[in-house]
């Protein structure tokens, strides 16, 4: 660990928390439709919208309405990318003539970009027509970003306001997500990708004759608009392969911290949205402050680790763990990118997280199995921490003795069960997944690493799946019928599944009163509380993931030191 | 419910569009018209034949050039990818090993940076660090016949730092070093 590196990481948060100021509060405008700088462009275009498909801004949504619409919009965006994938031989921009997708890859695939998970069983440069990577891969970046951040709001507005049974209309909020905050970013973000050397074009891939006389055929395509969507809307599915690892995807330094800054952005600003939301900015930073220190745990051990090198290779050769890494992008860049990938639930990746050392690993991996709140995955992760901040007052007030509320909203024992429920089904889907992948043949089939590690392996594919994360200990081979399928389902449970309780809290939420706080309050903008739901979260990772985590990369780790291989 | 599925069904429509349409083709034509080089891939000519990208690695196996970072896929720039070795796996420890034992032949005197017997996460990693190029210098001035000062010096000229002095790695790539050496 160098001090320069230190610096850096701290440099990055100062800039990360500069932006979440203006970017909430601009967010804040958006979903009460007050006046943005944006309004004279966009508002007829979103009038136009509305009136094509039959959208009235007035009618709003209670929350099994939100809930029935957000999946019947998803449900037609798997139905459409599956067709978009099965037909995309006979479809337009298909240069160098792709085949189309087996049904049981399409099934992933589709589940995995409307689930916002972005798993990668596809090889991007030699499966996906350009047609597949527009009108399918982009739309779906977009869509289900949309949709998160929409879920997130609804969330939101269950503490705004009182004694009402409506959370807003799910139409219009994806309508506004996607023109007010998606398209502005993403669009800005590619255009300084181009020009740092990211392509977009829609030429056929051009072979080019080596040097030393070999021929090489490079992959081209509208990478760069689908880059910058791929890391604002914490997708992360790569157009490429090897992911954000890829020159093209990422091809400077520049490109990286941009990436890392736009994975965390609207994550981190929904914290702040939620604060002017509910008139107290104060919970807002405190959700912040308990992420931010979550994560810096996670950085800082990484990063140790990994600048530490491989104890195995020591008297070798000189510097730290290299192996899947680039060198435009160094140890510390790369440890970096793989926590904030993680905590966000965005799954690009610019190294490859399976040649990670144990422990340089692990954070990786618990980040997800946390249920990805360090931020979390635009939307879904403010919802997640939410959730988690419920459970602590519900704790805290246990202790004390007292009915616990938060934001003057009082949670009983409904709101406690959805609660539970929603946290637990993540966990569940996780080992269940796991343990069959782990006593069929076709699941021990998967992994590329033998002894602990292949473990690793099959358990990061489930939290991966089930936590919509979508990055991987790539060895394992997951397009196979069992993997495809499997994760498949793990990704519409974890996304789903969790969504309804969630929502059903909301749908409680709303309809309360908001009581004024009392000195018997339970404070929630204090360090205590900080340090109350870092405890919360902790605890609830810890006690159910432990044991999966001793058996992969804790024990891989005293191995190791031990000087055993595999 | 039913409204629901021709609100979905629209929308899904439109925003498919908006979003898959007109804004990556906006985009693209955005890149044509300022970016051209960088939109077509930031490819490198010779005599009007592409002999490569500068972003991404090639094979160099003659002791008269620069060698990249060893490749899983042999630098096939359809195959991105990286080994995806576990830190315990023996097929990578003996791999290293046996890399390293290449290298010290090559130049006994100096130790041997790690990524020049890593596997980059591409697979096609354009880069070498700067102690990487250095450790080949008597390699090349040997097989060419020149000084050892000369490739210092073009290694000096190629060298990219850090992004303000803190973000990335300082690096140097190694087509374009090649490219140079031939000249």
């Amino acid at each position: 660990m160098t001090l320069s590196g230190i610096f850096q990481i701290i440099v990055y948060c100062i800039v990360l928390i500069l932006l979440i100021k203006p970017l909430g509060l601009y967010m804040a405008r958006v979903f009460n439709h007050e006046f943005t700088l944006l309004d004279p462009i966009l508002c007829p275009l979103e009038k136009l919208f509305y009136k094509l498909c039959g959208i009235s801004l007035k009618k709003e949504h209670d929350w099994i309405q939100y809930a029935q619409a957000m999946l019947v919009f998803n449900l037609i965006g798997v139905i459409v990318l599956y067709l978009i994938l099965r037909l995309q031989n006979i479809l337009p921009f298909n240069p160098d003539k792709f085949l189309a997708i087996s049904p049981d890859l399409a099934f992933n695939i589709a589940v995995s970009f409307v689930s916002n998970t972005n798993w990668q069983s596809y090889t991007g440069e030699n499966t996906i027509s350009y047609f597949t990577e527009m009108l399918g891969f982009t739309v779906q970046n977009f869509l289900s970003a949309a949709t998160g951040i929409s879920l997130a709001v609804a969330f939101i507005r269950a503490f705004s306001r009182e004694q009402t049974s409506t959370l807003g209309n799910f139409w219009v909020d994806v309508v506004r997500s996607t023109l007010w905050i998606l398209l502005p970013l993403s669009f800005a973000l590619s255009i300084v990708f181009i020009f740092e050397g990211v392509p977009q074009n829609l030429n056929s891939y051009v072979t080019a004759r080596t040097i030393e006389g070999k021929v090489h055929t490079i992959p081209q395509g509208p990478i760069a608009s689908r880059e910058s969507i791929k890391e604002i809307g914490t997708n992360g599915g790569g157009f490429l392969n090897a992911n954000s690892a890829h020159p093209y995807e990422n091809p400077t330094p520049l490109t990286n911290l941009l990436q890392m800054l736009a994975i965390f952005l609207i994550g981190a600003a929904l914290t702040n949205t939620f604060g002017r939301m509910v008139k107290d900015e104060r919970q807002g930073w405190t959700l912040f402050v308990s992420m931010l220190a979550l994560f810096l745990i996670g950085v800082l051990v990484t990063y140790f680790y990994e600048a530490h090198g491989n104890p195995l290779l020591k008297g070798l050769c000189i510097g730290g763990n290299m192996e899947g890494k680039e060198v435009r992008f160094g140890i510390v860049d790369s440890a970096l990118y793989s926590i904030i990938t993680t905590c966000a639930s965005c799954g690009a990746v610019n190294s490859m997280h399976d040649s990670f050392l144990p422990l340089g690993g692990i954070f990786s991996l618990i980040n997800i199995m946390l249920g990805e709140i360090i931020v979390g995955g635009v939307g879904s992760g403010f919802y997640g921490i939410l959730l988690f901040a419920i459970m602590a007052v519900f704790i805290a007030g246990l202790m004390v003795g007292r009915t616990p509320e938060y934001l003057g909203k009082k949670i009983e024992t409904k709101e406690m069960k959805m609660t539970v429920l929603a946290i637990l089904i993540l966990p569940l889907c996780v080992h269940c997944f796991s343990a069959l992948a782990c006593i069929t043949t076709w699941g021990i089939q998967g992994p590329l690493n033998k002894g602990p590690h292949g473990f690793s392996e099959i358990i990061y594919a489930f939290s991966s799946a089930s936590g919509n994360n979508g990055s991987a200990f790539a060895g394992i081979n997951a397009n196979t019928f069992f993997y495809n399928i499997t994760t498949g389902l793990a990704m519409l449970i974890g996304r789903f599944l969790v969504i309804v309780p969630t929502m059903a809290v909301a749908g409680s939420l709303v309809r309360k009163k908001i009581i004024p706080s009392s000195s018997g309050t339970l404070p929630t903008t204090d360090l205590t509380f900080v340090i109350l739901l870092i405890l919360v979260i902790l605890t609830v990772g810890g006690l159910v993931y432990f044991p999966a985590l001793s058996l992969g990369p804790i024990v891989e780790h005293f191995l190791m030191i031990n000087g055993k291989t595999f | 419910m039913l409204n629901h599925f021709k609100t979905a069904i629209l929308l899904t429509l439109i925003l498919t569009i908006l979003t898959g349409l007109i804004y990556p083709l906006t985009v693209t034509l955005i890149a044509k018209t300022f970016f051209p080089y960088q939109a077509s891939g930031s490819l490198i000519r010779k005599d009007k034949t592409v002999i490569g990208s500068k972003l991404i690695a090639q094979d160099f196996k003659s002791p008269k050039y620069f060698h990249p970072r060893p490749s899983v896929s042999n630098h096939d720039p359809v195959k991105s990818g990286g080994s995806n070795l576990g830190p315990t796996s023996k097929v990578l420890i003996n791999r290293i090993i046996m890399d390293v034992q290449k290298l010290q032949k090559e130049n006994p005197h100096s130790s041997i940076p790690i990524d020049l017997v890593t596997e980059s996460g591409s697979g096609l990693d354009p880069h070498i660090s700067i102690k990487a190029a250095e450790f080949q210098i008597p390699r090349i001035a040997k097989a060419r016949n020149i000084t050892q000062e000369k490739i210092y010096t073009l290694i000096k000229k190629y060298s990219e730092g850090k992004l303000f002095g803190l973000y990335g790695e300082s690096r140097v790539n190694v087509l374009l070093l090649n490219l140079d050496l031939d000249k």
